[in-house]
């Protein structure tokens, strides 16, 4: 029998894992991709700061572009944190305001008018988050709404299915269209473009479809975020990303990822997913993470259902028949 | 057949994975079956709500309320009292 899960399960070494990663990033850019270089969104965010370190240890500074994608609704600190990293990286970077066009498609006027329709007085100068509610049984789970009118106080409800829908899909546009640029300086560069899932989005879909889910290569998909924190602080990067909560900058209030998809903070969420995937039982979850074993139980069937729901956004387009002479 | 029943099933076969609903029997999960995910859940609750005039509270959205076509047919008479 496999001894229980300590911490020690998820302590990388770091030196050997950055040393595998670059050779691999190499190796995937020019010899398989065939591209020059790389381009990394840099949100200020654990992951794509990792990204944009492992990226210079790869190729040299002077083959990474660092974007800064700042919208409308975007915390202030991200791109002065995306600054700092990509500054201290020796990263050449470019900063592209994409909130004009997500006025042009008319991004945040389809999202309030959704959220109008829960709130009528709501109108743009309030803010707004959608937070994930329930959760008693995997899969049972539903979404509110947050509001918070100029100087007021948080308002909550909850989101009938079209609202709630509409409101991701116009919040989508943000991912989409950061892609979009993404792609533009990789076409003019010949460069590719880096993903930044780390396992726990990737594995449990945490990413939109054409948007922050597309890239060229994802060097961090197969690290838990508390590996990717400790590559963060072998690395040096600042201390203001090594020490930050992931959030998802996409509402103009304040959302942690755990109140918007996963439900438990990250490092509870690293150590079920790793338990889940190593086939231990819910009661050595529930001891290693000081939760009931029936929470335990809730959270294995929540990756599973979670699984289940976001293959759909893992699936490549799907053929009538096979062609061969492509691939797949 | 209830009304009730009927129009859930019509509703489930229309708007979901119609080819397991056929087969679904009126205890089986909707969830583990497949049939309804997690954004299908919540378009459950509006229908729930919008076609049958009534008000799911947050606390009521449990499995023994709303995870079979039984449950949601014995839920429902229960809210319209």
């Amino acid at each position: 029998m496999s001894a229980p899960f300590t911490p020690a399960a998820l302590e990388l070494d770091c030196e050997a894992e950055i040393a595998r990663i670059t050779a691999r990033m190499q190796d995937i850019v020019f010899n398989r991709l065939r591209r020059k270089g790389v381009i990394v969104a840099m949100s200020g965010g654990v992951d794509s700061s990792v990204c944009a370190g492992l990226a210079v240890r790869a190729f040299g500074p002077e083959k990474v572009l660092g974007l800064l994608l700042p919208e409308h609704e975007s915390a202030g600190t991200s791109a002065e944190l995306g600054e700092v990293v990509a500054r201290q990286q020796g990263i050449t970077f470019l900063t592209e305001h994409i909130g004009p066009a997500l006025d042009g498609l008319g991004c945040y006027r389809r999202r309030d008018e959704a959220i109008r329709h829960v709130f009528p007085d709501y109108t743009a100068e309030w803010k707004s988050k959608i937070i994930i509610a329930g959760g008693g049984v995997a899969g049972m789970t539903f979404f509110k709404i947050v509001v918070q009118p100029p100087g007021g106080e948080l308002l909550e409800k909850r989101l009938p299915a079209r609202d709630y829908l509409q409101i991701v899909a116009a919040t989508n546009f943000k991912q989409r269209i950061r892609k979009n640029m993404e792609y533009y300086h990789a076409d003019r560069l010949h460069y590719a473009v880096i993903g930044t899932p780390n396992r726990l989005e990737y594995d449990q879909g945490f990413f939109v479809k054409g948007g922050d889910g597309l890239a060229d290569l994802k060097p961090i998909a197969h690290l838990y975020k508390t590996q990717v924190y400790q590559l963060a602080r072998h690395m040096q990067l600042p201390d203001a990303v090594c020490n930050a909560r992931p959030t998802t900058d996409t509402y103009s209030l304040a959302q942690t990822q755990d109140e918007f998809y996963f439900g438990l903070p990250y490092e509870k969420m690293d150590v079920a997913l790793w338990c889940h995937i190593h086939g231990r039982p819910a009661a050595e979850l529930a001891a290693a993470i000081g939760i009931t074993e029936a929470a335990a139980e809730r959270a294995y069937g929540d990756i599973e259902a979670k699984r289940r729901t976001t293959a759909y956004l893992h699936a490549r387009p799907v053929l009538i028949d096979d062609v061969p002479e492509i691939g797949h | 057949m209830s009304d009730i029943k009927q129009e859930l099933r019509a509703y489930i076969a229309e708007n979901f994975i119609v080819s397991a609903t056929a087969s679904l029997t009126d205890e089986a999960s909707l969830l583990d079956s497949g049939v309804v995910d997690s954004t299908g859940f919540i378009e459950l609750i509006s229908f729930l709500e919008e076609h049958f005039g009534i008000q799911v509270k947050d606390e009521e959205m449990v499995p023994e309320n709303l995870d079979s076509i039984a449950n949601l047919e014995a839920y429902v008479k229960r809210k319209r009292g």
